[in-house]
């Protein structure tokens, strides 16, 4: 399968994330300016500090070009993952529910933490099973994820929290320990943590190897067969 | 026109920054603030004030965390011009 890992001017962890997507399959950069998808099977939204993370985290880089590719992708059920900075975009997009405010602690953090895996029912996590403890570190300020209570309700409702905290590691004062979510047609899903910086053995846990893992089986099992 | 649109956290939101603010104050030795937000304040010279509230809406502010209030300003006189739908029902609600 063939992964396409988006760099935007600003963009800082997109060399990894291919570096991680090419652990289970091919990866490409899609240049912020270009249109063409490529042909890619998934889209990788990652880290950083898109145009400068002006305004508002991730409110300016919804408007490059290829977002708009991006969009129609993920409206024709492709697979999306917006990691950290990625994930504010996607919820900037409207791609995601909800938001990403200021942590609680108003600091940057950057630590290894422990999440717990809510639903196996998607195609991120379909390679875990519920309850599986994944460690993958954090970086970041603008981390605390934040649904209005209707719906938070809903996403509860709906098993679109994918990744939680494990008690007492939410470093960021997310509501209900939020770490990702998922769409309702759960084929775009984004996450504060960094599993692109958890899957070599020689650098620490590998906690981030199944969410790549997941898409790789998701799209030869309804994509390329 | 000049415009200038203030930026606030929608009410019931933890505020950290607020908070911050808060605790910094007496430690300065002023006494009796509370209720204490931080937002953002962004002007703007526009040809179309009309177009302000979906320019608030579509890229401004987030309307999910966030409320505004769009202001003319003409000379010394400002005045209030457009405002996010729960900026009414929510101002003053930490005085309670």
């Amino acid at each position: 399968m063939k992964f396409g890992v988006v760099r935007f001017p600003g963009s800082c962890d997109e060399v990894d994330a291919q570096l991680a997507c090419q652990r289970v399959g091919e990866a490409v950069i899609l240049w912020h300016r270009d249109r063409d998808l490529q042909d890619v099977d998934a889209v990788v939204i990652p880290g950083g500090f898109s145009y400068g993370d002006y305004l508002r985290a991730g409110a300016i880089a919804r408007f490059a070009p290829v977002m708009e590719e991006v969009a129609a992708f993920a409206r024709s059920g492709g697979l999306v993952l917006g990691i950290c900075n990625g994930f504010q975009v996607l919820c900037e997009a409207g791609l995601l529910p909800g938001a990403l405010l200021p942590n609680t602690s108003l600091r940057f953090i950057f630590r290894q933490v422990e999440l717990q895996v809510v639903s196996d029912d998607s195609p991120f996590t379909r390679a875990c099973a519920p309850g599986d403890r994944l460690s993958i570190p954090v970086k970041h300020t603008t981390g605390r994820y934040y649904a209005p209570p209707e719906q938070l309700a809903e996403l509860e409702a709906r098993r679109q929290v994918l990744l939680r905290y494990a008690p007492g590691e939410n470093p960021n004062g997310s509501l209900d320990d939020i770490a990702g979510v998922c769409n309702e047609t759960r084929n775009v899903f984004g996450l504060m943590p960094h599993p692109e910086h958890a899957v070599d053995p020689l650098l620490g846990p590998t906690g981030g190897l199944p969410i790549f893992e997941s898409m790789r089986a998701h799209v030869e099992q309804h994509v390329l067969a | 026109m000049r415009a200038r649109v203030l930026v606030r956290p929608k009410a019931g939101i933890l505020d950290p920054q607020g908070q911050a603010v808060e605790r910094a104050l007496p430690a300065l030795g002023f006494s009796g603030v509370r209720n204490v937000h931080v937002g953002r304040l962004i002007e703007l010279d526009v040809e179309n004030p009309e177009q302000l509230p979906e320019m608030c809406q579509r890229l401004l502010t987030n309307p999910l965390i966030e409320d505004y209030v769009v202001e003319a300003v003409d000379g010394g006189q400002v005045a209030e011009i457009a405002a996010s739908d729960s900026t009414a029902d929510t101002e003053g609600q930490d005085a309670a």
